[in-house]
């Protein structure tokens, strides 16, 4: 049903183009501070954690496990699982699960990125590696 | 510099509405200003702080002019938004506002129909794009906290329902309260599955209404007709996934609101009588009672269990009203229910079949937004004098 699913289009601004012109390639971006070494999601100009200026742009792996999920299942467009995937790369970033079996999603599985066609930018989905 | 002390709970006011058709959301504002005045035994004109949150129509300053306050003399406004917790934080920081001289007699507003009528916008933060596709609801948001506790320290659906159990039980005497019948933890599980983990029954009800505040000086306190009721300690927090790092689902704010609360007031959760504890969802309650110190962190599920938060049976009477997951949640938003219960049993004047003896200590605490996501939590400590 994610197949069928309209997503909205990111609305995007200067801070985060980079990362919407780069999904277009099919590419999964996250931000790293140069000054603390400190990944982050979603990306940010002045760093979370350090707050240097000195972040830049880096492809992440795309591949992650679950940390945690819900399977929401009254919902007008059908059943969806929302969860938060923590990246090889470090952080964790909340998603959906899709092109899968929904009720077979565990904690600790290994997942990898799939984007999905908006109007506009697609956007990133997880999907068991 | 402490607030402690320093602000009286002088009035207070709960809609007996659930469902309100034929009325606007500015009017349900009005008529729990109205009772929680007349509950004080002030006089509106007397009012000169006013506080409150996204539910007011078009902010403070609108409403401070439909509710016909005295402008000449309002010299104090306040409108923090921290969704549901707000007005936990609202008494918090008309404590503040009262030490520091700013008001006197200060007037918190909470009401709303989401039942009958349109929930207010919240403009988006910065998260916009790389969320709002992912569908986060309160019940999914909350949903993905119970599996993350559930998998780190084996919590069960069982323990999860002993708490709409003790709600339930306490429900049944209140007469306004929407699910008054009692249940049990086979009919939490028996119940449909929302959002993995949690069932219809884990999750609170959702109603129109609303409900309001009176805080006060000692002095005018003192010179009012009503049970002292003073704030002793207050907290209050915010917590997010912050960049994605270290994600831990398992822990509130309210790790930090508490403490910061318990410190002021010189307690410790042992001394609490009664607590007032969010509940949105049966997870809401077990994660804030294990962050707010009842209980060592993934212990929730035992101390839960067995009826410990019934009122005359278990260790820790909690919202005695049925709280929101059985009596009310006007406009999504519990803080100022939670408050009312906990003064009505500082005065004594909760249903004698819950009334706790001699309780001269309660605890009310809240959060905002969403657990799973980002949320605001706030803490209240109050003493009966």
């Amino acid at each position: 049903m994610s197949e069928v699913k309209k997503y909205p289009a990111p609305v995007t601004n200067p801070e985060t183009t980079a990362f919407w012109d780069a999904a277009k390639q099919g590419k999964f971006m996250i931000k790293r501070c140069t000054a603390c070494g400190e990944a982050h999601y979603f990306p940010r100009s002045i760093c979370p954690f350090c707050y240097s200026d000195k972040t830049v742009w880096e492809e992440a792996s795309g591949e992650g496990t679950i940390y945690t999920y819900s399977l929401m299942r009254k919902s007008p467009t059908g059943p969806y699982a929302i969860g938060y995937v923590t990246l090889k790369e470090g952080p964790s970033v909340q998603t959906n699960f899709v092109d899968c079996d929904l009720e077979k999603l565990k904690i600790g599985q290994k997942v990898k990125v799939v984007f999905k066609p908006t109007d506009g930018a697609p956007l990133p989905f997880f999907t068991p590696a | 510099m402490t607030i402690k002390g320093k602000a009286y709970i002088a009035g207070i006011y709960e809609h007996p509405t659930r469902h309100a058709p034929d009325k606007s959301t500015a009017q349900l504002h009005a008529e729990v200003a109205k009772g929680a005045i007349e509950d004080a035994g002030i006089s509106k004109d007397d009012v000169d702080g006013y506080f409150c949150a996204g539910d007011a129509p078009g902010g403070a300053w609108p409403m401070v002019d439909y509710l016909g306050l005295n402008t000449k003399k309002l010299r104090h406004v306040d409108s923090t938004e921290t969704g549901g917790c707000s007005y936990i934080i609202h008494l918090g920081h008309a404590a503040e506002a009262i030490a520091a001289g700013k008001c006197s007699i200060a007037l918190i507003t909470l009401a709303g129909k989401p039942r009958t009528g349109a929930m207010p916008p919240r403009a988006a933060g910065a998260e916009l794009d790389f969320e709002s596709a992912y569908g986060a609801t309160t019940h999914n948001a909350y949903g993905m906290c119970a599996m993350r506790h559930m998998h780190d320290y084996g919590t069960t659906s069982e323990q999860l329902a002993w708490i709409k159990v003790a709600a339930s039980h306490h429900a049944q005497y209140n007469p306004h309260a929407m699910l008054k019948d009692v249940v049990t933890v086979e009919d939490v599980l028996n119940s449909p599955m929302i959002s993995d983990p949690l069932h219809r029954m884990d999750c609170c009800v959702v109603s129109d209404g609303g409900g309001a505040l009176i805080v006060t000086t000692p002095e005018i306190a003192k010179s009012l007709k009503k049970p002292l009721v003073k704030l002793i300690g207050h907290g209050e927090a915010m917590k997010g996934p912050r960049g994605g790092k270290d994600l831990d689902l398992t822990y509130s704010a309210g790790v930090w609101s508490g403490p910061r609360a318990f410190e002021e007031a010189g307690i410790t959760p042992k001394d609490i009588k009664y607590a007032s504890i969010y509940d949105s969802f049966t997870i809401t309650v077990l994660m804030q009672l294990e962050d707010l110190g009842f209980c060592k962190k993934g212990e929730g599920g035992k101390f839960v269990a067995d009826g410990n938060l019934i009122s005359g049976v278990g260790k820790l009477p909690f919202n005695t009203d049925g709280g929101g997951l059985c009596s009310n949640h006007p406009v999504n938003r519990g803080g100022m229910t939670k408050l009312i219960e906990a003064v009505r049993q500082l005065r004594g004047e909760a249903h004698p079949k819950v009334q706790v003896k001699n309780c001269d200590l309660a605890i009310a605490h809240g959060t905002g937004g969403l657990l799973g996501v980002r949320h605001a939590a706030s803490t209240a400590i109050l003493e009966r004098v």
